[in-house]
């Protein structure tokens, strides 16, 4: 039915004076529940789909995407669509893919969660429920909460071409997640845990993760300012996926073409310290990132970024790689405005040391639990994040630290990356293990 | 396209999907009225335009529709939402009967729904809504920016435009027996520059817009202005300096930097962190909380801006709400769930993103009211401190109050004189005590030009914020020069 609908789109859209297009319809069944201190707080249930689409006119391209798939409306978006590409300027590079190199049959990556009954919402408060009482009963401290959410969500992804591609996948996610608050002599701090997975029965314990975040939220009390210092700084795995991404962003290739990325002319180059190797792969079977084909229905495949300290490849679509004179590595992605690129299991690979060892090879430093704000300049890798972590003194997590900034630059950070630990696990699209970084300076008062 | 200019919300929902306000209050009446403590159908439908220019030429163009429905049911403090993409009575019916089966397994409440009163308010008709404005006058004023901004100096080597519009018609049938409509026209032009000398490079961006004609961007050359802006900021940041790490007085300057009171007091001033306890500022309304320098609103009633909004998206006609009055805390913004079960009137400001999400408190526009200081005065009471005038984004943990957001343009100030620019830095503090650091508040005050975007649990609305010039002695700033 899916394949019908773009099939149809597509015809109307070379009759219209296209030369050639290509649409995307996903559809997506989503249900959600929250509770809060044992009471059931939302539900939601939904049903959402979209059909977007590129046409091109000779080299000019325009894109439109409607979530009315009735017949008047279909025709109304391929009406505008065509309309557009007549006034966008001529761009040699635009156009789709080469037919030739279109995936001829899509991968089974295990995405979809084919066993067993859909959830009932009781069943989804129940296992939110388990989550939050678990934090809440962890500790005395734990005196309230910002709540508990189970989630899921059914998508199906199909991809046509003018020239007669058609391939779809369809892929399931689902998240249980905890905010307990701890409380301590009128010291109130919160934080966060959650599990994910493409199937259900791979989620962590719900009990688990509500334990995890209580840890986490407990450890933050008591929190003290410091003076401004420069010290080696050592990211847990969810900081330091931060990292991963801010480079992946400067990777990517509009970034490039645009000439704001700190990578620019830089493939080839040693960028990081031998220790790192970063790599993308979305073939990992049941992986959240991971995807059979690309936006362009271009077959996916393992891309290593950086390898040991190299800048070893960009990120690009078939757009990009034409700007930049270079061959896809098919990472594109849709949107409801085209195709952009992004990455889909990106990881820095573990190191061989335990990251009690990275925290013990510190003699005074900061241990960063949490970055907020968007202190990253992706031109120039200029970098002042906020942070909240530990003190490490002595080798020793000795007390919470808040109201701090960590700042330097990417390249820098990246070059002085003194050691990766072994403690990487695929719990969500990007991930890192522990990392110390040399020296950074750490802002205070 | 041309009759989204003229419709009124109530006929557009009838002629084009057969659901009429009669309709919507018989789904409520049959399914929800009486059985829940409060319910509401939203329906929404959205045109999107996005043009954008690069390397001299306009080779993105692309529009989109999003239409759906979205029926709520509240049951003390439980919600049940459903929400569909297909707009019919049929679905509405199944969306109410699932809303209902959510919240109806809650014990009885006795708190009771408060009726919205009071008229929308009238503030963006627009004879031409942005959307259906002719293409090739918008292309041309991409075209023109670029020029503009290219010209403006040579070191500029990149240069990226974009303008977006949008159209929103919405209607919301309330259990209260309300039922509103609202049609929200939103543009913003925004201009990028990257600028190049001596193998350094980097990045300025300015913009702007709110609820307004494609006629405000020509308006007093502000294209021009915008154009101008983003080479002078790319240019200047080739010479900055590494910013300062460390405690220091810093001066911000009028407008944008408001974002500082989005971050540090307006986000824990929502009803629902102060609900839930959850909230820095929970249990301190009366308190002193800055400095009595200091008075804040949250305003949606200012014509055109883009935070402004005639009904917030509950039916509820927005408001302007004192959240701190001469430093003492008076007011939360409060949304309808949550001012009733606390007791409260809601403020107009339940806010979603779309259909697809249930409304929350949301700021609107969000700013500081003028003081006495002349800002040369200010700047000129600093002997060693940081002047910042433009930002990027902010965030706020609002259980233990630190936020931070990130100066784009900022320079040193020494001996009360504005000196060297300095790189992007981000500053820290803590909600409930930065403000009482407030020791200069300027006559000057002003909003921000219209860029504002706020996300709050997945959902991103627009808002406006402002500021006067305003000094704020000892705050962190997390730069790299120790």
């Amino acid at each position: 039915m899916k394949f019908e609908l773009l099939a149809s789109v597509l015809k109307r859209a070379l009759e219209r004076g296209a030369t050639a297009a290509d649409g995307f319809v996903m559809e997506e069944s989503e249900g959600s529940a929250s509770v809060r201190m044992g009471e059931v707080e939302t539900v939601t249930h939904a049903h959402d789909q979209r059909l977007s689409l590129r046409v091109f006119a000779g080299r000019a391209s325009a894109a439109a995407s409607t979530s009315d798939f009735s017949r008047d409306s279909l025709e109304r978006l391929v009406d505008e669509a065509t309309s557009l590409a007549k006034v966008t300027a001529e761009d040699p590079c635009a156009g789709l893919p080469d037919p030739q190199e279109l995936i001829a049959r899509a991968p089974d990556l295990d995405l979809e969660d084919t066993a067993g009954e859909e959830l009932t919402p009781e069943q989804k408060v129940e296992l939110a429920r388990q989550c939050e009482a678990a934090a809440l009963a962890s500790d005395p401290r734990i005196t309230n909460s910002e709540g508990a959410e189970h989630h899921d969500r059914r998508t199906h992804y199909a991809y046509a071409t003018s020239h007669g591609f058609a391939q779809g996948y369809g892929a399931t996610r689902f998240d249980v997640s905890v905010t307990p608050v701890a409380t301590q002599n009128g010291d109130m701090q919160r934080d966060y845990w959650s599990s994910s997975a493409r199937k259900r029965l791979r989620l962590e314990d719900p009990a688990a993760v509500g334990r995890t975040a209580a840890r986490r939220a407990l450890r933050r009390l008591g929190a003290r300012k410091i003076k401004t210092v420069e010290v080696p700084v050592v990211f847990d795995p969810e900081s330091a996926a931060s990292l991963v991404r801010a480079l992946a962003a400067a990777a990517s290739g509009p970034s490039l073409y645009r000439r704001s990325s700190f990578l620019l002319d830089r493939l080839g180059a040693k960028i990081a310290s031998p220790v790192v190797t970063i790599v993308d792969d979305p073939l990992i079977p049941g992986g959240l990132g991971s995807r059979p084909f690309d936006g362009e229905g271009l077959p996916t495949g393992r891309t290593t970024l950086v390898g040991a300290g190299v800048l070893e490849s960009y990120l690009l679509d078939t757009y990009s790689a034409r700007k930049l004179g270079l061959t896809s590595t098919h990472h594109a992605s849709r949107d409801g405005s085209g195709v952009s690129v992004s990455t889909s299991n990106l990881m820095l690979l573990p190191g061989r040391d335990t990251p009690e060892a990275l925290i013990r090879s510190v003699k005074q430093g900061l241990y960063v639990t949490e970055l907020i704000g968007f202190g990253v300049n992706s031109v120039t890798g200029d970098y002042s994040r906020g942070a909240a972590g530990l003190w490490i003194e002595g080798g020793e997590l000795a007390y919470a630290v808040e109201e701090v900034t960590v700042a330097g630059n990417l390249l820098e950070m990246f070059a002085t990356i003194e050691a990766v630990a072994d403690d990487l696990t695929l719990r969500e699209r990007t991930v890192a293990p522990t990392l110390k970084i040399g020296r950074m300076v750490v802002a205070g008062h | 396209m041309k009759d989204l200019a003229q419709i009124r919300p109530e006929s557009f929902f009838a002629d084009r999907f057969n659901v009429t306000a009669s309709l919507m209050e018989k789904v409520l009446g049959s399914s929800l009225i009486g059985r829940v403590d409060d319910a509401d159908i939203y329906l929404e439908y959205c045109i999107n335009e996005d043009l954008q220019l690069e390397e001299g030429a306009v080779k993105k163009a692309s529009r989109h529709v999003s239409q759906g429905a979205g029926v709520r049911a509240l049951s003390g403090t439980r919600t049940g939402y459903a929400h569909t993409d297909d707009i019919s009575i049929q679905n509405l019916e199944e969306a109410a009967r699932q809303a209902r089966a959510i919240a109806d397994r809650a014990s009885a409440s006795t708190a009771v729904a408060v009726p919205s009163r009071g008229k929308p308010h009238d503030l963006y008709a627009l004879s031409e809504p942005p959307v259906v404005t002719e293409l090739t006058r918008k292309l041309d004023l991409l075209r023109k920016v670029d020029a503009a901004c290219r010209a403006a100096d040579p070191r500029v080597r990149q240069v990226i435009v974009s303008l977006s519009s949008e159209q929103v018609v919405m209607l919301i049938a309330t259990a209260t027996g309300w039922t509103v409509g609202d049609i929200r026209p939103l543009t913003r032009l925004n201009v990028t520059a990257i600028a190049e000398e001596g193998g350094r490079r980097e990045m300025g961006s300015h913009g702007g817009g709110g609820r307004v004609p494609l006629e405000f961007f020509l308006e007093a050359d502000r294209w021009r202005r915008f154009a101008g802006e983003a080479a002078r900021q790319a240019v200047l940041k080739l010479g900055a300096v590494n910013a300062p790490a460390g405690a220091m007085t810093v001066v911000l300057g009028p407008g944008w930097p408001g974002i500082l009171l989005h971050e540090a007091v307006g986000h824990g001033l929502e009803g629902d962190f102060n609900r839930k306890g959850t909230s820095a500022f929970a249990g301190r309304m009366g308190q002193k909380v800055a400095s009595e320098l200091v008075t804040v609103v949250d305003d949606g009633t200012l014509a055109n801006r883009r935070g402004s909004l005639n009904v917030d998206d509950e039916g509820t006609p927005t408001g302007r709400t004192v959240l701190i009055e001469k430093g003492i805390l008076r007011g939360y913004m409060q949304d309808r769930l949550n001012a009733r079960l606390m007791g409260m009137t809601p403020t107009g400001n339940g806010r979603r993103e779309s259909y697809a999400h249930p409304p929350m408190p949301r700021m609107t526009n969000t700013f500081m009211l003028a003081g006495e200081d002349a800002p040369e005065d200010i700047i000129r009471s600093v002997k060693r401190g940081l002047y910042a005038v433009t930002f990027g984004g902010g965030q706020v943990d609002i259980t233990s109050g630190r936020f931070v957001f990130s100066a784009n343009e900022a320079y040193l100030i020494e001996d009360g004189r504005v000196g060297a620019p300095v790189k992007g830095a981000t500053l820290i503090g803590n909600g409930p005590e930065a403000l009482t650091r407030v020791s200069r508040v300027g006559r000057d005050l002003a909003l921000d030009e219209g860029v504002g975007t706020c996300g709050k649990d997945g959902q991103s609305v627009p808002v406006g914020v402002g500021l006067p010039t305003t000094r704020i002695d000892d705050m962190t700033v997390g730069g790299t020069a120790v």
